[in-house]
C-alpha cells in the first residue's frame, strides 16, 4: 500500500473539513440564535402549537426531547410490526417484535444497530416513513441537546435554556434536510444507485442466476452519514457497492460524517463569544482524532501473520477498491463519531488494530462525537479537566465564568459514570448468567475465545455509546442480545441527555463571573493538552482491565 | 488631640513571631494522634469518606478471608497463578494500614487545633461577676450608685450590664458603655502588651476570657452563654463543627464517582475474566479496588481543609467558617484601607510654604511653638522638620494648648502673652483669621493655590496663622503634610494584579489626595471620601459584575459592608458589631494580612488539586504493575506489560497496595503545610503544578514500587 495515499486521503479530509469549520460552524450558530422564522416553520409551529419566541425551563426541554423520542421508538416499532400490511413491503414479512424493539431503539437514539440483514428484512416503507425519518430527527434532538448546553454557558442568571420545537425544527429544515438533498444528488453522480426496483434477477458471466437488490439507497445514504447515524440499507453497510461504489464515494462519507461534528466547535465559540474556545475544543477533538487514525493505520499496515505479511499489511476483511488508507480512516471517522457505518470489517482487523475503533467509542465519542452529542460529551470532559486543573491554580474552578460547584460535579461525575456501567455490566452479565452465557457462547459467538469476548465487548461499546457498528461475528438477533443492547442504547442515549439538560439549567440559571488573569484560561494549547489527557485517562483507567482481558490479550500473544 | 481634620487611629503593629511552629510534623505529634486514628475506624465515622469506607470494607474482607484460608486449603489461585500462603494476611495488614494512615492525617490535623483549644478553654472557666441591677445609664452612667448582685459568668444573659474593676477576668463578650481600661488580651491573641479599651468609638469591644488591668469599666454585654467569641474559637479551631465546603463537596462527589467506576470495573471483571478461565481472587480483586479508588486524595481531604484552617489561626486570623477561607481564594477584588495598609498611616511634616511677606522662620517657629505639646506624629514631625531647617527647638511655653475638636477642625496655643498660633483645615483658620482682622485678598489667592498645589500633589496642607497680643491675626503660611506610602506596596499589588485580583484603595481623603497617592501605592482604583454607604455600594457594584470582594473594617459603620462582602476580615480592636459582621477576626488587627489570607485560601484550594491530580495520575502506574500480574498465568503476553519488571505477581500487587499505603504517610507534611505558592498568573502556575503534581504522579510510583518490589523479594514465597 502507497504511504503516500493514505496521507493524501487524509490530508484532503483534513483540508475539506478546515475550509468548512467556519461557514457550516457559523451557519449553525446563526440557526440556533436566529430569531427570524421560515414561513414553513411558522406554519409547523401553528400545526403543533407552540409559540416559537416562548423558552422553556430544562426540565421543560427534557420531556419535550423525551417526548418526540418516545413516540420516534412507538411509531417506528409500530411500522415494523405492520410491515406485511405496508406498500412496497417487497414480500417481507412482519418484523419479529424483538427485534422491532431493539430497531426502533436503535434508530430512535441514533444508535442504528443492526441485528438483521436489511436487504432481506425491511421493505421500502419501512426504510423511508421509518428509518429516515429517524435518522433526521434523531441527529436533530442531539444538535438540540448540545445548543441546548452552549446557550446555557453563554447564558447569565437565566431560567430557560431555549425552545425545543423550534431548535428541532430548524435543525432539520435549515441544516440536515437541505445537505442531505445536496449530498443524495452528488452520490447519485458518483454511482451509488437510487430507485424502487426491488430486487432483479441477473445471470452472471458463470451462468448462475443471481439477484440483485435495487432501492433508494442515495437518499438515505445521505442522512445515514451526515446524521452520523450509520445504519445501512445492505447488510455490509458502506462496503456494499451501492452504497459506497467508489474511493471517492467513501472518502465523501468519511467528510461528511465529519462536517457536522468538527464544525459544533465553532458554532460553540461563536454563541459563547469566544471563538478561541471553539478552536480549544477542535484542537482536542482533532489531536485524538490524529493520533487514533495513525495508530490504527500503522497497526494495519504493519499486521502480523502470515497473511498480512504477504499481502503487503492486513487485508482482510476490507474492500481492495479502498485499501487500507481508505479502510482505517474510515474505520476511525465512523467509531470517533456515532456513525457506526463500516467500510471494511473491524472484526476482521488485526487484534490491536480492532482495539482501536473499541477505544475509540470508550473514550465516548467526543473526537469529534456524534452530531451533537460529540460536543456535549467533550464539553462535560471539559468541565471535569476545568474542575481538577481549577483546583491547582486556587480559584474555585469556572469554565467560561460559570462556577463548578457540588451540583455541576454531580452531574458531570454521573455523566462520565454511564457509559462504562453500561459497557461492563453488560459485558459482565453475558457471562455471569449461567443461561444467557450458554447462549451468547453456543449462539452468538462465532469465534470462540478472546476473539468472542471482544465481540461481545464491542457490542456493548458499541450500543452504550450510540455507534451502531458490529464487530462482525457475533449473531446479535438472539433475546439476550436484543434486550440487553436495547437497554444499552436507551439508557446510553437518554440518561446522559437528562444529565447535559439538567447542567445546562444549573448553569444558565448562573452568574457569569468576569476572567481575570487568575483565572484558569480554557482556550490555550495548555488546556487542549490538559483536556487531551483527562479524557484518555479516565477512559484508559476505566476499560484498561477489560481491554487486557480481550484485544490486549489476544494482541499481546 | 490631634492637629488634623482626619482623625487616624491606627493600633499598634508589632510583628511577633508564630503562635507554633509550622509545617514539619514530629514524631510525638504522630504518637499523640495514633489512638484517635483507631477511634475513627469506627464506621460511622468511616461512613462519611467514602473512598476510605471501601478501603475499610476491603480490609475487613481480606481479614476474614485470612483468617478462614487455612480452613479451606490454602489461598485461592488467580488468574491461574498460584499465590504464597501468607499473601491474603500481607494484603489484609496493608489495607488497614492505609485506613489508619488516612485517619492519621486527620487526626493529626485535628490535634494541632486540639492544643490551641485546650489553651482557650482555660480562660472560659466560670467566674464572680458583678451585675449591675437597674442599671440607667442617664442617671448614672458610671454605675457609681448603681446596686449590684454576684452572679456566675455562666448565667450572664445578652442585654445583662456588669461591673468589671482591674484585676477581674471579664466574663463575657461585650461592649463598654462606660470607662477606660487596659485589658491583657494575651489570651486570645497572644499579644501580651495591654491593650486599651473605651467606651464610645471603634474600640469598644471587649472579649469574654480577658483581663482588666486598670480602671474600672461598665459592660454591656452582648453574647448569650456558650456563644461567645471564645466558644466559637473553640469550636473553630477544634473543627468540631466543621462543615465542608462547597468547594470540598464538589471534589468529594467527583472522588465518589471515580470510586463507583471503578467498583464496577472489579464487580465486572470476575465474570468477564471468568469467559477465559481467568478469573481473580478475592483478595487480588480488593487490592485492585484499592488501588484504583482515588485513596491519595481521599485519605488527606479532610485534613487539607483542618489544615488549611489552622494556618490561618497559625497566623492569629479566625475564620468563622471554612467556606470564608475557600471565598478568599476566589477573591477578585480587594478593599483596602489607605492608612494602615497602603500608608504608614502617620503624615509627616516635608516642607513649610511661607506665604509672601512672611519669614520663613517666623511660619518654622509658628509652627513648631504650636506642635510642642502636639503628640501626635504628625505634631512630631512639624517639630523635627523645624529642627532639621536649622532652627533651635523653642522652649516650652506655659500657653493653653487649644486642642483639635472636629467642630474646630484646628489646634493651637494660646501663649502667656497673649499672642495666639492656630494650625489647621485651611477654610477654619481663614475663618479664625479673619475674625478680627479683614483678609488680603491677594494672600488669600496665594494660599488658595499652595493648598491646591499641596492637595494634588497627594498632600495635606496645614494652615498656620498667628495672632499678635493686640489681636491682629494673619495666615503666615503653610505645613506640608505628606502621607508617606510604605515600601513594597507597589510590588505587591503588581503581584496581586498577576493573580488576578483588582485592588481598591478606600480612604477618607478628598479625590485629589486619593488619586495621587493611589498612583504612588500603584493600586487599580480607590475609592475617595469613602463613606459607610458608598462602601457598601462599592461592593455591591463589585459583587453585581461577578467579583468577588473581601475587605476589612473594624467600627460598627463598616458592619454593613463587612456583611455584604464575601470575606469580611474584622479588626480585634473593633466593635462587636463589627466582628459579628464579618466572616473572619484578625486577632492582630493588621489591615495588611487580608492578602496573607487570599494567598491561604488559594493555597488551600491548590493543595487539593495538586493531591487529587496526584492521586489519579498514581493509577498509571498501579495498572502496570498490577494488570500482567493478575492475568499473567492465563496470558503470559500479557508480561509486556509488566514494564517494572516485578519480581512475581504477588510481589506485584502487594507491592502496589503497600506503596499506596505508604504514599498516605509521606503526604501527610504536604497535606498539612499546603502546597507551595507563588503568585503568577493561573497558566504559568498550572504549568508548574501540572509538571510536579500530574507527571510526578505518573512516575513517582514507578519507582516507589519498583524499590518496594525489590524489598519483598527477600520474602520467601513472593
Amino acid at each position: 500500500m502507497d504511504n503516500w495515499q493514505i496521507a493524501l486521503q487524509a490530508a484532503t479530509v483534513a483540508l475539506v473539513l478546515t475550509l468548512i469549520y467556519r461557514p457550516l460552524g457559523d451557519y449553525m450558530a446563526l440557526i440556533y440564535t436566529s430569531r427570524r422564522d421560515l414561513r414553513v416553520e411558522r406554519g409547523f409551529y401553528r400545526l403543533i402549537g407552540v409559540d416559537p419566541r416562548s423558552e422553556q425551563t430544562w426540565q421543560s426541554y427534557l420531556r419535550s426531547a423525551l417526548a418526540i423520542s418516545f413516540v420516534g421508538v412507538l411509531v417506528l416499532y409500530g411500522l415494523q410490526r405492520l410491515q406485511a400490511a405496508l406498500p412496497y413491503a417487497l414480500g417481507f414479512p412482519a418484523i419479529p417484535e424483538g427485534l422491532s424493539f431493539n430497531t426502533a431503539i436503535s434508530f430512535v437514539t441514533n444508535t442504528n444497530w443492526q441485528s438483521y440483514s436489511p436487504d432481506v428484512t425491511m421493505g421500502y416503507s419501512v426504510q423511508l416513513l421509518g428509518l429516515a425519518v429517524q435518522n433526521f430527527v434523531s441527529a436533530a434532538v442531539g444538535l438540540c441537546v448540545a445548543i441546548a448546553l452552549v446557550r446555557a454557558f453563554a447564558a447569565v442568571r437565566s431560567g430557560t435554556i431555549g425552545n425545543f420545537w423550534v431548535d428541532l425544527t430548524r435543525g432539520i429544515l435549515r441544516l440536515l434536510l437541505p445537505v442531505s438533498v445536496l449530498v443524495a444528488i452528488l452520490l447519485i453522480a458518483a454511482g451509488v444507485i437510487q430507485n424502487v426496483a426491488g430486487f432483479t434477477s441477473i445471470t452472471t458471466l458463470t451462468g448462475t442466476t443471481q439477484s440483485l437488490p435495487g432501492g433508494p439507497v442515495a437518499s438515505q445514504e445521505a442522512i445515514k452519514i451526515l446524521g452520523t447515524n450509520g445504519g445501512g440499507f445492505f447488510n455490509a453497510n458502506s462496503a456494499h457497492p451501492f452504497e459506497n461504489p467508489t474511493a471517492l464515494t467513501s472518502l465523501l462519507q468519511v467528510v461528511l460524517m465529519l462536517a457536522i461534528p468538527f464544525s459544533l466547535p465553532r458554532t460553540f465559540g461563536t454563541i459563547v463569544g469566544d471563538r478561541k474556545q471553539g478552536y480549544a475544543i477542535l484542537a482536542t477533538m482533532a489531536s485524538i482524532f490524529v493520533i487514533s487514525l495513525t495508530a490504527l493505520t500503522l497497526f494495519e499496515t504493519l499486521g502480523g501473520g502470515t497473511a498480512p505479511q504477504l499481502a503487503g499489511a492486513a487485508m482482510e476483511g476490507k474492500e481492495t477498491r479502498f485499501g487500507i488508507g481508505a479502510s482505517t480512516l474510515y474505520a476511525t471517522a465512523t467509531t470517533l463519531t456515532s456513525t457506526g457505518a463500516v467500510n471494511s470489517m473491524h472484526d476482521s482487523f488485526t487484534a490491536l488494530g480492532g482495539l482501536m475503533p473499541m477505544f475509540n467509542m470508550m473514550l465516548g465519542e467526543v473526537a469529534p462525537g456524534g452530531v451533537g452529542s460529540g460536543l456535549y460529551g467533550m464539553l462535560i470532559l471539559a468541565v471535569i479537566a476545568v474542575f481538577v486543573a481549577g483546583l491547582l491554580v486556587g480559584r474555585t474552578p469556572e469554565y467560561l465564568g460559570k462556577k463548578l460547584g457540588p451540583r455541576e460535579i454531580k452531574l458531570a461525575s454521573l455523566y462520565i459514570l454511564v457509559t462504562p456501567t453500561l459497557v461492563l455490566a453488560g459485558t459482565a452479565l453475558s457471562f455471569a448468567i449461567p443461561a444467557v452465557r450458554a447462549d451468547v457462547e453456543g449462539t452468538s459467538i462465532w469465534n470462540p475465545g478472546l476473539h468472542g469476548l471482544s465481540e461481545v465487548l464491542y457490542a456493548f461499546t458499541s450500543a452504550s455509546n450510540n455507534n451502531g457498528s458490529a464487530f462482525a461475528g457475533l449473531t446479535a438477533n438472539t433475546p439476550w442480545f436484543n434486550a440487553a443492547l436495547g437497554a444499552a442504547m436507551l439508557l446510553g442515549r437518554f440518561i446522559p441527555i437528562v444529565l447535559v439538560l439538567a447542567l445546562a439549567g444549573t448553569l444558565a440559571a448562573q452568574d457569569k463571573v468576569p476572567a481575570t488573569t487568575g483565572t484558569l484560561p480554557t482556550n490555550k494549547p495548555q488546556f487542549v493538552g490538559l483536556l487531551f489527557g483527562v479524557t484518555i485517562i479516565i477512559v484508559a483507567l476505566t476499560y484498561f482491565p477489560v481491554l487486557a482481558l480481550g484485544p490486549l490479550a489476544e494482541g499481546l500473544q | 488631640m490631634t492637629t488634623l481634620e482626619t482623625v487616624s487611629v491606627t493600633p499598634p503593629h508589632k510583628p511577633r513571631p508564630p503562635a507554633r511552629a509550622t509545617g514539619a510534623i514530629s514524631a510525638a505529634q504522630l504518637l499523640a494522634a495514633l489512638p484517635g486514628a483507631f477511634r475513627k475506624l469506627d464506621p460511622r465515622q468511616m461512613w462519611r469518606n467514602p473512598v476510605m469506607f471501601i478501603v475499610e470494607t476491603g480490609a475487613l474482607l481480606t481479614t476474614a478471608l485470612a483468617i478462614a484460608e487455612p480452613f479451606l486449603g490454602g489461598p485461592a489461585t488467580s488468574g491461574g497463578d498460584t499465590v504464597p500462603p501468607s499473601f491474603t494476611a500481607a494484603i489484609a495488614g496493608w489495607l488497614w494500614l492505609t485506613v489508619v494512615f488516612a485517619n492519621l492525617a486527620e487526626s493529626v490535623a485535628e490535634g494541632r487545633g486540639k492544643a490551641q483549644a485546650d489553651s482557650l478553654r482555660k480562660t472560659r472557666t466560670s467566674t464572680r461577676t458583678a451585675r449591675l441591677v437597674g442599671y440607667d445609664s442617664e442617671t448614672d452612667a458610671a454605675a457609681q450608685h448603681t446596686p449590684t448582685e454576684q452572679v456566675s459568668s455562666a448565667d450572664l444573659t445578652l442585654g445583662d450590664v456588669i461591673v468589671v474593676v482591674a484585676g477581674d477576668l471579664i466574663p463575657g463578650d461585650g461592649d463598654i458603655i462606660w470607662g477606660i481600661a487596659s485589658v491583657d488580651e494575651s489570651a486570645i491573641t497572644g499579644e501580651s502588651a495591654p491593650v486599651v479599651r473605651e467606651s464610645g468609638g471603634d474600640r469598644s469591644a471587649v472579649t469574654g476570657g480577658t483581663r482588666v488591668l486598670s480602671d474600672r469599666i461598665v459592660v454591656l454585654i452582648t453574647s448569650k452563654p456558650g456563644e461567645t467569641f471564645v466558644d466559637r474559637m473553640i469550636g473553630l479551631v477544634e473543627g468540631a463543627k466543621r462543615q465542608k465546603t462547597p468547594n470540598e463537596m464538589a471534589l468529594n462527589i467527583l472522588l465518589a464517582a471515580l470510586s463507583i467506576v471503578f467498583v464496577v470495573v472489579t464487580l465486572t471483571l470476575n465474570p468477564i475474566a471468568g469467559y477465559s478461565n481467568a478469573a481473580v481472587s478475592l483478595p487480588v480483586l480488593v487490592a485492585l479496588l484499592v488501588c484504583l479508588i482515588p485513596t491519595t486524595i481521599g485519605a488527606l481531604l479532610s485534613a487539607i481543609g483542618i489544615a488549611g484552617m489552622d494556618r490561618l489561626v497559625q497566623r492569629n486570623v479566625l475564620a468563622m467558617s471554612g467556606r470564608a477561607v475557600e471565598a478568599a481564594g476566589d477573591v477578585t477584588t480587594l478593599l483596602l484601607d489607605k492608612t494602615g495598609t497602603i500608608t504608614y498611616g502617620n503624615r509627616r511634616a516635608t516642607e513649610f510654604v511661607p506665604l509672601a511677606g512672611v519669614e520663613t522662620s517666623v511660619l518654622v517657629y509658628s509652627a513648631a511653638l504650636s506642635s510642642l505639646s502636639d503628640p501626635t506624629p504628625e505634631g512630631k514631625s512639624i517639630v523635627d522638620l523645624a529642627v532639621a531647617q536649622c532652627l533651635e527647638r523653642p522652649n516650652a511655653q506655659d500657653g493653653i494648648v487649644v486642642p483639635f475638636t472636629a467642630q474646630t477642625r484646628m489646634s493651637g496655643i494660646d501663649l502667656p502673652d497673649g499672642a495666639q498660633i492656630r494650625k489647621g483645615a485651611g477654610s477654619a483658620v481663614i475663618a479664625w483669621a479673619s475674625e478680627t482682622t479683614p483678609s488680603d485678598p491677594s494672600a488669600l489667592a496665594e494660599l488658595a493655590g499652595q493648598v491646591e498645589r499641596i492637595s494634588q500633589a497627594g498632600g495635606t496642607p496645614l494652615v498656620v496663622a498667628v495672632g499678635s497680643a493686640e489681636g491682629k491675626r494673619q495666615i503666615v503660611g503653610v505645613i506640608y503634610l505628606k502621607d508617606v506610602v510604605k515600601e513594597g506596596t507597589a510590588a505587591r499589588f503588581a503581584e496581586l494584579r498577576a493573580m488576578g485580583i483588582c485592588t481598591i484603595m478606600v480612604t477618607g481623603d478628598n479625590p485629589l489626595t486619593a488619586k495621587t497617592i493611589a498612583a504612588e501605592a500603584g493600586v487599580d482604583d480607590f475609592l475617595a471620601e469613602a463613606t459607610p454607604e458608598e462602601k457598601l455600594e462599592l461592593i455591591r457594584r463589585e459583587q453585581a459584575g461577578g467579583n468577588l470582594v473581601a475587605m476589612t473594617g473594624d467600627g460598627t459603620n463598616d458592619a454593613p459592608a463587612l456583611a455584604q462582602a464575601d470575606v469580611g476580615v474584622a479588626m480585634n480592636t473593633g466593635t462587636s458589631a463589627a466582628k459579628e459582621a464579618g466572616n473572619m477576626v484578625d486577632l492582630d488587627s493588621d489591615p495588611t494580612k487580608l492578602i496573607d489570607i487570599v494567598r491561604i485560601g488559594k493555597q488551600l484550594l491548590i493543595t487539593r488539586g495538586a493531591l487529587t491530580t496526584f492521586s489519579i495520575a498514581n493509577d498509571v502506574a498501579k495498572y502496570f504493575a498490577i494488570i500482567p500480574a493478575m492475568f499473567a498465568g492465563v496470558f503470559p503476553g500479557l508480561a509486556f506489560l509488566n514494564l517494572m519488571q516485578l519480581h512475581s505477581p504477588a510481589s506485584a500487587i502487594l507491592s502496589a497496595i503497600i506503596f499506596n499505603a505508604l504514599i498516605i504517610v509521606a503526604l501527610i507534611p504536604l497535606a498539612l503545610r499546603g502546597v507551595k505558592y507563588r503568585p503568577a498568573a493561573a497558566s504559568s502556575i498550572l504549568s508548574r503544578n501540572l509538571l510536579v503534581y500530574g507527571l510526578g504522579g505518573v512516575l513517582v510510583p514507578f519507582i516507589g514500587i519498583k524499590l518496594i518490589d525489590l524489598a519483598i523479594t527477600l520474602i520467601p514465597g513472593f
